[in-house]
């Protein structure tokens, strides 16, 4: 199944996932969801994010 | 086999240039000179190399015939020497400033003094084989870049045409300011610094317009660091870009080449690009972020001012003449932790 990461527009190209499978971006490391298998889609999983003392 | 010799070889770039030739074996060091260590192992100058050589620096008035010379003699000595090396060999790549610029005029005005060999100057390739290939193994010679300038142009390229307006900020490490001691390099005085040691006007400004077409506004610190560089580019641009379209710069201008990668992570620690991890390598690593709410793109660019900076676009280069597989001698990936 081939798709392209939401975030950084890498080519990616998977085989037997699943539903709700979380799949790294080899790219930019973006956390992607698989949101549904026909059509192939991912979206953007949610993001826990760090204070860096902001 | 081919044979290599180092002209000047006792400096940190010679020593480092001396070490990738060293590890190979399909080169064969023959050579390495220095007036002011004549007569003294290699390895007394390089104590990383001791066990790995038994060669004695020679004097550079001896030069044998090689294929290729790395000549690693300081900035203003070069021009002056390049017609007798060119004579020993039918490959020169040159680590000083002498033949970076291809313009004897501009040259005057950021060196200050007249180039001795002006007719030899364009028959040096700018030695960044991303943007020079086909010329360096076509020329057989190149002219290594400057750290600073190398960081900078391979982060500013993918954009030199969109760029209206670009400020680069750029943190370097000791080992850059070469071997020769000073005040500012004394200990007490070096350690712990974030010293503006060229506000402006410094003199690598030169070779990024040449090679990217833009006049950059720059300042560089020496920073707590023996090698690596950290830059930041805050490029203008005239126009709005998803990060997406920045990735697409980037991908289309690097996709293939085997030393630049883009380190624009979404989780993790190390997130942009940190010059600690690739010490040692020949990498530059590229990040970015874009500014919410300016038409403000920043780039960052790391490498290792000795390597990418230096001995390793050297030898990227020697492969590219070589017509080898460019990585060779050049696979090493940094540490971590480090």
């Amino acid at each position: 199944m081939n798709n392209e990461c939401p975030m950084c527009g890498c080519v990616l190209c998977y085989t037997n996932v699943e539903l709700n499978e979380l799949l790294p971006c080899p790219d930019c490391g973006s956390d992607l969801e698989v949101r549904s298998l026909d059509p192939f889609t991912l979206e953007m999983a949610p993001l826990e994010r760090e204070d860096w003392g902001e | 086999m081919n044979t290599v010799s180092i002209i000047g070889g006792s400096g940190y770039v010679g020593g480092e240039v001396a070490r990738l030739v060293l590890m190979r074996d399909d080169l064969e060091l023959v050579q390495v000179t220095s007036s002011s260590t004549l007569g003294e192992h290699v390895h007394s100058a390089h104590p990383n190399l001791r066990g790995r050589t038994d060669l004695r620096f020679t004097s550079p008035d001896e030069l044998k015939d090689v294929d290729f010379i790395f000549s690693a003699l300081p900035h203003g000595t070069s021009d002056s020497k390049m017609k007798d090396l060119l004579s020993h060999a039918e490959h020169v790549i040159d680590t000083s400033a002498d033949f970076r610029l291809n313009d004897p005029e501009v040259y005057r005005k950021w060196y200050g003094h007249d180039h001795a060999s002006p007719e030899l100057m364009e028959s040096f390739p700018y030695g960044l084989p991303e943007l020079h290939r086909s010329e360096i193994r076509e020329k057989g010679r190149a002219a290594a870049p400057g750290c600073v300038a190398t960081s900078t142009i391979l982060g500013l390229f993918p954009f030199r045409e969109i760029a209206q307006r670009v400020l680069v900020d750029s943190k370097i490490g000791s080992s850059a300011a070469g071997k020769t001691v000073s005040d500012s390099s004394h200990h007490p005085e070096r350690s712990g610094v974030i010293r503006p040691y060229a506000p402006v006007d410094h003199r690598h400004r030169a070779e990024i317009l040449q090679e990217t077409g833009v006049d950059v506004m720059m300042t560089v610190h020496a920073v707590e660091m023996v090698r690596g560089i950290s830059t930041t580019i805050h490029i203008e641009i005239g126009e709005k870009l998803t990060e997406k379209d920045v990735w697409g710069y980037l991908r289309s201008t690097y996709g293939k080449e085997p030393f630049i990668r883009v380190i624009r992570s979404q989780k993790g620690i190390f997130r942009y690009p940190e010059p600690k991890l690739i010490a040692g390598s020949n990498y530059c690593d590229l990040g970015f972020e874009l500014d919410p709410n300016s038409n403000r793109l920043v780039v960052f660019s790391a490498i290792d001012n000795l390597m990418k900076g230096a001995a390793g676009s050297a030898m990227q280069c020697m492969n590219v003449i070589m017509g080898c597989d460019e990585t060779k001698g050049l696979e090493f990936t940094g540490l971590h932790p480090i």
